[in-house]
């Protein structure tokens, strides 16, 4: 046998080791190369932890992201020059998806930003682009500016229906945030800064806490009875489901975000002043739509259809899969897609073509399960 | 009946003339769960060491080769509904497919369970 798929970095840097890897290995991990880092792909199997999460709680180790802190005179106006973001508009204590978009538009990566009490930025980076992205944070930001790379920290996520009530046991605030907002708390005795946030569609938490204490805290929560390790293969599943995208692959230089449906990211002030990377295309594409659309993929039969495959429409391609697989929940494949918008609407009928074999697949609304974030009553 | 096994973790076993093939514990435990098996139609010829069948975890998909040459002379219909057989009993119920055996010389070249123990534990 062999894996047609190579691995998902082309990094050819020595693979690092993070806080949490004999951590992992411990637990029966299978370790993979990721993002430069070996990284748990899965304990128990892909699917038991899907469907764990989904009705209980997973604990992910997320440590590989990049988590930056931006302070400095005039950070919001020298901010805003980097990201279509509307700061003027983020709170202390809110958290708010944004992207670091190129020259022509093109997607260098999706991030967190949240807002600090001193007035101050924490950015949480994919672990894939971390370094370039703090490159050309140091380089597009003034001097006054200054970028704190914080690699002593380690970043857990607890995600799934029981996360509330697990972390409550242990931080009774937890119960106040609602979906993407985020306070500082102590956990066991430990400073940490916990979101209501994640990846996987589920009601959850993403938790920055010191890396010397990561061992002693995921022992913790993997100690409650609803929590169990989740590996990378499930946060891609499950993610999938949920229809988020993936840096790299449903996201890249070469697409645009508001092709990909992530007009959200370009807060409203930004769609009219412009004055980010990109915003002449941007802003173009936001009022007269674009040629192609990021749409969810539901197909028949069994056989997945992975990135890469070409979708058509008779005998005319029309798009390519950016991420496929097989949804444990529905039991069933799925996948996105970017496709021509004349075939972009739910319930058009299409084909995709995997190893010569013409399978039919409907275009249908995502998220494909869906969300349960806890946004307050 | 004799049962061989490949470094490519695939099992063969032999009764008469004809092979029983199949992917090893130890290949579905590499692969994960396992949700689509792709196998070749009966009538087709395959050749030593060239793609015979796919196997497709949820996350990525992988090549079986075939282990001799041959004819496909059945497929293992249970896998086309219960894919996960192939996790559950990869060396019994979840075979993939029989063939003839066009040449028993490359038989020869295949290891037996104990060389194969041994290849696994050396990985």
């Amino acid at each position: 046998m062999s894996d047609q798929e190579t691995d998902e970095t082309l990094e050819e840097l020595p693979l690092a080791a993070l806080p949490l890897d004999a951590w992992h290995r411990a637990r029966g991990a299978r370790m993979v190369p990721f993002a430069g880092y070996e990284m748990p792909i899965q304990y128990e199997g892909i699917i038991a932890e899907h469907h764990w999460t989904r009705s209980h709680a997973g604990l992910f180790d997320v440590s590989h992201m990049g988590q930056l802190v931006l302070s400095g005179e005039g950070l919001d106006a020298a901010l805003e020059a980097v990201l279509p973001i509307d700061l003027s508009t983020l709170k202390a204590g809110a958290q708010r998806y944004s992207l670091l978009l190129d020259a022509a538009g093109g997607v260098l990566d999706d991030l967190m930003v949240s807002r600090l009490a001193d007035g101050s930025l924490y950015l949480v980076v994919n672990g894939a682009t971390k370094w370039d992205d703090i490159a050309l944070l140091r380089e597009d930001l003034p001097d006054a500016i200054t970028l704190n790379h914080l690699d002593d920290q380690a970043l857990l996520a607890l995600q799934g229906p029981e996360a509330a009530a697990v972390l409550a046991r242990h931080v009774p605030e937890v119960a106040g945030l609602t979906f993407m907002r985020f306070g500082r708390f102590a956990l066991a005795g430990h400073p940490v800064q916990i979101a209501r946030a994640g990846y996987t569609g589920e009601d959850g938490f993403e938790i920055s806490l010191p890396a010397a204490a990561a061992a002693e805290i995921a022992d913790l929560l993997c100690g409650e009875p609803e929590v169990k390790p989740i590996g990378l293969g499930a946060r891609d599943s499950l993610r999938l489901e949920a229809g988020l995208p993936l840096y790299g692959h449903d996201l890249s230089p070469e697409t645009s975000p508001i092709e990909a449906g992530l007009t959200f990211g370009i807060n409203k002030r930004r769609r009219s002043t412009g004055g980010f990377p990109g915003a002449e295309r941007i802003i173009r594409e936001i009022n007269q739509g674009t040629q192609r659309k990021w749409v969810g993929l539901r197909l028949e039969g069994r056989l997945p259809a992975r990135e890469g495959v070409q979708v058509f429409a008779g005998a005319a391609q029309i798009g390519t899969v950016t991420s496929g697989g097989f949804s444990p929940t529905l039991g069933v494949p799925i996948a996105m897609a970017y496709v021509a918008s004349a075939h972009a609407a739910p319930g058009t009928a299409l084909e995709v073509e995997v190893r010569g074999k013409r399978l039919a697949a409907t275009v249908v609304a995502t998220p494909f399960v869906p969300h349960r974030y806890h946004r307050g009553s | 009946m004799p049962r061989y096994y490949t470094d490519e973790h695939e099992w063969i076993e032999v009764e008469d003339d004809v092979a029983t093939v199949g992917i090893t514990d130890y290949a579905q435990g590499q692969l994960g769960d396992i949700v689509y098996v792709e196998l070749p139609e009966v009538g087709a010829l395959i050749e030593r060491g060239k793609d015979a069948a796919v196997v497709e975890s949820v996350k990525a998909a992988s090549d079986v080769y075939a282990p001799i040459t041959g004819e496909i002379t059945e497929i293992n219909p249970a896998l086309e509904d219960n894919p996960a057989l192939v996790n559950s009993s990869p060396e019994d119920e979840g075979w993939f497919f029989r063939m003839t055996i066009a040449d028993a010389g490359e038989l020869d070249a295949l290891m037996d369970e104990e060389g194969y123990k041994a290849f696994i534990d050396s990985l």
